[in-house]
């Protein structure tokens, strides 16, 4: 049997603007079992990243639990989360950014292991250094490089490798492949899948690319204004979506193939602010099945087929 | 050819160039590379990061930095008139009335201390010589056209989403009717739905105003949703082109092969992926033979040794490949 990983519940992250509270995450609720992937996706500005950082306690949530392997993280002091935090990793966007410009290969790898006083000896440190190189397959001529003398793809296999240091249970990757080549993104996306079968990892997948995701999540969870709209095992999802936000979404992903001719939901307008919300659905301003209910309240997510969930007043 | 037909060529260049000598050493950015384009055409111009795409197209506006930027070029003509020969200030002309270019970074391509209708005025004024009053009536015939409200025409950049700035980059583009226009990467920045909105209206543009366009992206799916013609680009030459059709389900390049099964497969999710192995080459030491060799699956010592050239192999499809000397040859892909 499948066992829980993570189990997120209300999670709220409220940001303060000139203009008022900025609902980032808005009271989301999921749970993500050990050795899968959830793939996040959403449109620019709608929580992913913010729901990533919030679930590893990078930034502090504005309320909610987050239950790791049924602890609840929140609770747990800055010394107490430091330990904690070796279990649960991220891996950034854009592998460029955030990497220090100033150390090695080695220093940047290595980092984690060091301040976490693992391994002490230094030699010994190189070594797992090189081990973690080989398992992203990183030539161990780089060790003393820099991360500018390096191509893109390989920049983002040193942000993997740093990440699996320290042995971790949940890795958070934040669109690892989108600033890569297609031909670099496939490479990196094979990497992955093959660590997660050997280490047993469990990802949350954050991406905006409909077709990565699908190659790549076991379960996907589709966010809009910080709300979850839909969430369903990813075959279910593909075949039978049903919120009219995930209808539109999926429509919308250009196949690079002549064969299909598909009808295509055009939404109008483009995300809204999420400042001052309305108290109703938030996707009715752009919905083409909304009715008057629509604005009566926030829909419920709601459990339509086993493990497919639902957030519409008009589908449910 | 006929002549009537060609008399509908838009673009024609032969032979094109582009080094940018740095000092790190001369970046072989094109080279060597032939397109034509017909009127009402859409040209799909693909290829990975530092292909050359961009550069192709700013030396078609004669835009090439320089320095760095060398071009050299056997012949490049818009419309029949000859672009390599004009003085800057006749090129000024050509810009914005028979050619324009929507630049790859559409955030940076509006100036945010002029409203957006006056972004597009002023070209109008400059370009069709129009009064500012009928300059202004036309911006925001333009606004409309490309699904803004005209009354927002007196809003500045800020105010408007991604999206929105992409289309009034757009409606820029288009404002003077050019006959050629070129759009760098032009949906890359936005979200899916934004980004099949715009590919929608610029489908839609191109039936309305008969413009020929090149279109620069590395996304094939963008691709096939608003190109008649496709050329691959790989290390500043073309490597691969022909009809949508030829490219897509005639498939005859190991490159092309290569990008086609790198990308997740929509309708076949455990698909595994096969990504090209290896990196680009460096573009200030591009190796002898075939750019491509050092990756590919089926290069053999001959492709080490020469340029392969581009061979036709139909009427419209062309591939530079020296596999195919072997009449045996062909790739394992398969169209689904
Ligand atoms: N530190 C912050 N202060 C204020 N607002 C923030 C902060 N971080 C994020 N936001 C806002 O929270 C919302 C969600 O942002 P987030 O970065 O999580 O989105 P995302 O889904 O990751 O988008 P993208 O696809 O562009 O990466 C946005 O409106 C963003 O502007
Ligand atoms: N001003 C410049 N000076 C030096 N080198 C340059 C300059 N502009 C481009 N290059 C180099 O020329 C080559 C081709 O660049 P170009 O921008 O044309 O590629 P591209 O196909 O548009 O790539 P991308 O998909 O990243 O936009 C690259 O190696 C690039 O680094
Ligand atoms: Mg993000
Ligand atoms: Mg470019």
């Amino acid at each position: 049997m499948s066992e829980t990983l993570l189990d997120v519940r209300n999670l709220k992250k409220y940001f303060k603007t000139s203009r008022g509270l900025l609902h980032a995450v808005d009271d989301i609720s999921f749970s993500l079992d050990r050795n899968k992937t959830l793939g996040l996706v959403g449109e620019s500005g709608c929580g992913k990243t913010t729901t990533g950082r919030a679930v590893l306690r990078l930034i502090e949530p504005t309320s909610g639990e987050i239950l790791f392997e049924g602890k609840d993280i929140c609770k747990l002091s800055a010394n107490e989360m430091r330990k904690q935090r070796k279990d649960m990793q991220i891996i950034f966007q854009d592998p460029f950014s955030s990497l220090d410009p100033k150390k090695t290969i080695n220093q940047i790898i290595s980092e984690p292991i060091s301040e976490n006083k693992i391994i002490r000896d230094k030699r010994k440190r190189e070594d797992r250094v090189l081990e973690l190189m080989e398992t992203v397959g990183l030539a161990e001529r780089l060790i003393n490089t820099y991360p500018h003398e390096l191509d893109g793809g390989r920049r983002q296999r040193i942000g993997i490798a740093r990440a699996l240091a320290m042995e971790p249970k949940l890795i958070v990757c934040d669109e690892p492949v989108s600033a890569l080549d297609v031909s670099i993104q496939a490479q990196i996306l094979n990497l992955l899948k093959e660590l997660q079968e050997k280490m047993g990892l469990t990802y949350i997948f954050i991406t905006h690319d409909l077709s990565v995701v699908n190659h790549f999540s076991d379960e996907i969870m589709i966010m809009y204004l910080g709300q979850i709209v839909e969430k369903a095992p990813t075959e279910e999802l593909f075949t039978n979506p049903i919120h009219p936000y995930t209808k539109a979404l999926l429509s919308a992903i250009p196949i690079p193939s002549l064969s299909e001719k598909r009808q295509r939901i055009s939404l109008k307008g483009e995300i809204t602010s999420p400042i001052n919300l309305p108290d109703e659905c938030r996707f009715a301003p752009r919905c083409y099945e909304c009715v008057d209910h629509c604005r009566s309240g926030i829909p419920p997510l709601v459990e339509v087929n086993p493990g497919h969930f639902v957030a519409c007043f008009e589908h449910v | 050819m006929t002549n009537q037909e060609a008399n509908e060529i838009i673009l024609n260049i032969r032979n094109l160039k582009v080094r940018y000598e740095t000092q790190d050493g001369i970046v072989k950015a094109v080279n060597g590379v032939d397109l034509t384009l017909r009127k009402k055409r859409t040209l799909g111009l693909v290829g990975e990061t530092g292909a050359g795409k961009t550069t192709t197209a700013l030396a078609i506006m004669r835009l090439v930095p320089n320095p760095p930027g060398v071009v050299e070029c056997d012949k490049l003509e818009i419309g029949g008139q000859d672009i390599l020969s004009l003085p800057e200030h006749k090129l000024e002309h050509v810009r914005g009335n028979d050619v324009s270019m929507i630049f790859q970074d559409p955030m940076t391509a509006l100036n945010p201390v002029f409203t957006v209708g006056d972004q597009i005025a002023e070209s109008l004024e400059i370009h069709e010589h129009l009064s500012v009053k009928d300059a202004k009536e036309r911006a925001g015939d333009m606004l409309e056209l490309v699904g803004i409200p005209r009354e927002r025409a007196n809003e500045y950049p800020h105010q408007f989403s991604g999206g929105m700035k992409q289309r009034v980059v757009i409606a820029i583009a288009l404002a003077c009717n050019p006959q050629l226009l070129l759009a760098d990467e032009p949906t890359t920045a936005l979200d899916v739905t934004i980004q099949a909105q715009v590919l929608e209206l610029m489908n839609e543009l191109k039936e309305k105003y008969d413009t020929s366009m090149i279109m620069i992206t590395h996304d094939l799916g963008c691709v096939a949703e608003v190109c008649d013609e496709v050329a691959v680009m790989y290390a500043g030459r073309i490597v691969e082109e022909g009809t949508l059709e030829d490219v897509f389900n005639r498939t005859m390049h190991p490159y092309t092969e290569g990008l086609f099964n790198s990308l997740p497969n929509i309708k076949d999710r455990k698909a595994k992926l096969k990504p090209i192995k290896g990196l680009m080459p460096d573009p200030t030491n591009l190796p002898v033979g075939c750019s491509f060799a050092p990756r590919c699956n089926y290069a053999t010592d001959a492709c080490l040794i020469a340029q392969p050239q581009l061979r036709s192999i139909s009427q419209t499809h062309r591939i530079a490949c020296t596999a195919y000397d072997n009449p045996e040859f062909h790739i394992e892909r398969r169209i689904l």
